[in-house]
């Protein structure tokens, strides 16, 4: 039965939003980490997502899930600001702040948890698809 | 006389094979909405219920000339094919409309049920004619 496969598909799915959503924490919770050097400084992180490999026999056209092939640093420059006040300055006076977008951040939030709320649907409803098809002639 | 269920189930025993097969290509879409460059699939359901019915694949079996050839399990199945955007681009290549796609899967799920409840019904007439009931 086909619809087995239904779980598995929206299994990884859910798995890699949720990766996207433990990304989208870290990044949010390191917003405002503050250190004296560029090479120090957290950067914004994102994960990358691809559709699953084909078994190398099969004909291209099986349903793929999600993979995570992994989690690259945003490239977007760091916040440099002049602050000599603040105990993390350099001895330029300088201190450097994350290259993390709060609203860019909530906004891939809010789209990864609806995302992932759409695989769970997906998944109930195969599951109740299956159920009724188990208590077939049954009523 | 004997019962012939085939000709009792009529094409809904086909249908839900059909119907089950569409829904996992549609969950496919859904799970790679966020996937840069996935395309989005739908399947030909009159050629899939075709061979359903038919009960013929149409597999290109291969041929193995040597023991140590792997065995070829390649199937061309025609019936799964790519769907045309309706928008030109996205910027990451995935053609995946997630509307369209839930609708489709929520169709998909209601025609399934509704196969199912006329194979139901069907198997309580059934029933009944075995048992001689006459409620």
């Amino acid at each position: 039965m086909s619809l087995f496969q239904i779980f598995d598909v929206s299994a990884s799915a859910m798995s890699a939003q949720s990766v996207r959503l433990n990304t989208t924490a870290s990044n949010l919770a390191n917003a405002e980490s503050v250190s004296s050097s560029a090479e120090q400084t957290y950067r914004a992180r994102r994960p990358v997502f691809a559709a699953q490999l084909q078994d190398a026999l099969g004909d291209g056209t099986a349903p793929q899930g999600v993979e995570v092939k992994g989690i690259v640093e945003s490239k977007a420059p760091l916040v440099k600001e002049y602050n000599p006040a603040h105990p993390m300055a350099d001895k330029d006076g300088f201190i450097y702040k994350p290259n993390v977008n709060p609203i860019e951040e909530m906004a891939d939030m809010i789209s990864a948890s609806r995302s992932y709320q759409t695989n769970v649907q997906v998944a109930d409803t195969a599951k109740n698809m299956l159920s009724q098809t188990l208590n077939l002639g049954k009523g | 006389m004997a019962i012939s269920f085939d000709k009792a189930f009529g094409i809904h025993q086909y249908t839900i094979g059909a119907r089950s097969q569409r829904a996992e290509v549609l969950a496919a879409n859904i799970a790679n909405a966020d996937t840069p460059g996935y395309k989005a699939r739908d399947v030909d359901f009159s050629a899939l219920l075709e061979q359903a019915q038919g009960g013929q694949s149409t597999a290109v079996a291969l041929t193995r000339t040597n023991e140590q050839h792997i065995a070829g399990g390649s199937s061309l199945d025609s019936s799964v094919m790519y769907r045309t955007p309706l928008e030109a681009d996205t910027g990451d290549g995935n053609t995946v409309d997630i509307n369209q796609e839930r609708t489709a899967f929520m169709e998909n799920s209601l025609e399934f049920q509704t196969s199912l409840s006329f194979l139901n019904s069907k198997i309580s007439v059934l029933m009944r004619a075995i048992k001689g009931d006459s409620a």
